[in-house]
């Protein structure tokens, strides 16, 4: 596996939309789930995070059966590739993508820069939504080597990486939640301890690109990662560290990557466990 | 939930007391969509937003001094906020 076969760019997208290939299926999945709405890229459907991908009831998300059905009703065979973006740096593409591994989707890749960098290129979007003929998509067991729960991390402290991908001040306990969102979520800010704050941004260029393998290496490096150790990634809510996971594991090909979607929406409300205040040591 | 609407948060979700910066981008006087991202003192990324179609953004934020930087088609511009505790802070942006 190497950045190419994960990773393509807009021209790449644009020759397979203009060769109107059918096994290419582009997937639109945003963090305002209305962006598609407006517009988006010419042949594109829509994944929504929320009704799509989470089960409407528990906190957790759509089981192997579900995916099946949405694979299925959205017009996705097992054998084609999908190219999925998204807003806000590819957020929650990134995390789409973690669901397409974690169900064994075979080709899935990701759109660099996401939407922000087809818009800020001016390139053509537009409102007709594409009609696909209904698949009857097979998922594979759920991949568990690559999604951590809470006991994973705790039995992580001091021994695994454990990767905070959330803002320094999140981290340090200053905020609950992105600047951009209103104050909520956990009942206590922090960290969880032995956590090296590495800001998922870090890992990109202000166009949402993501930066080199080898500036990627050093980034964690630098900050402290045994990038010989196993790794557990986690931010608020799993979808930036989604993005994080795919640097570690689908990037630089660091096994034994693990996503904790229950992250510290989950953590920071769990009772007796331990956390840390104050920035990275 | 993690939704960065464009614009930003409702105002509506506004929680009295909160730390706000809000304001918007414009090129020669006209609203332009794009993207804001808001840094920390340090210059680190903290968060994004698109414009809304009127040009406007807005962010929660903790006390400080954060700088703004504007993306659009073609160009950029950064401005720098000071935002006080449980104050509204207004920045107009022209790139």
């Amino acid at each position: 596996m190497s950045r190419s076969d994960v990773l393509v760019d807009a021209d790449w997208v644009q020759a397979r939309i203009d060769a109107a290939d059918p096994k290419t299926v582009i997937v639109e999945v945003d963090e305002d789930t209305s962006a598609y709405d407006k517009n988006h890229i010419r042949t594109a459907v829509r994944i929504d995070w929320k009704t799509d991908l989470q089960d409407p009831v528990r906190r957790d998300f759509v089981d192997q059966e579900g995916f099946e059905k949405l694979l299925s009703a959205k017009g996705i065979a097992n054998d084609d590739t999908v190219v999925l973006y998204g807003g806000n740096n590819n957020w929650f593409a990134a995390y789409a993508y973690w669901y397409f591994k974690l169900y064994g989707h075979q080709d899935v890749k990701l759109l660099d820069g996401g939407r922000k960098k087809w818009e800020l290129d001016s390139r053509d979007l537009v409102a007709e939504v594409p009609r696909r003929e209904a698949t009857a998509y097979k998922a594979k067991p759920q991949d568990g080597s690559i999604r951590a729960f809470r006991d994973d991390v705790i039995a992580a402290i001091g021994s695994l990486n454990l990767v905070d991908v959330r803002s320094p001040d999140e981290f340090s306990g200053k905020l609950l939640a992105p600047a951009h969102l209103p104050q909520e979520q956990s009942q206590r800010p922090g960290h969880v301890p032995s956590a090296r704050n590495i800001p998922w941004s870090k890992s990109a260029n202000d166009d949402g690109t993501f930066k080199s393998d080898d500036e990627l290496k050093s980034l964690y490096e630098a900050a402290g990662v045994d990038l010989a150790k196993d790794t557990i990634a986690y931010c608020r809510i799993g979808e930036r560290s989604a993005h994080t996971w795919f640097v570690l594991h689908e990037l630089l090909g660091q096994r034994n990557v693990r996503n904790y979607d229950g992250s510290w929406t989950e953590y920071g409300s769990l009772v007796g466990v331990p956390i840390e205040l104050g920035a990275d040591g | 939930m993690c939704g960065a609407k464009a614009g930003g948060p409702d105002a509506q979700a506004a929680k009295p007391g909160e730390t706000t910066i809000q304001g918007s981008v414009t090129r020669d006087g006209e609203p332009v969509t794009g993207y804001v991202r808001l840094l920390d003192s340090q210059g680190e990324f903290t968060a994004e937003v698109p414009t809304s179609a009127t040009g406007q953004f807005r962010f929660y934020a903790a006390e400080g001094r954060w700088t703004l930087r504007a993306l659009v088609p073609g160009g950029t511009a950064d401005r720098t906020v000071v935002a006080e505790k449980g104050g509204l802070a207004e920045v107009a942006i022209a790139v």
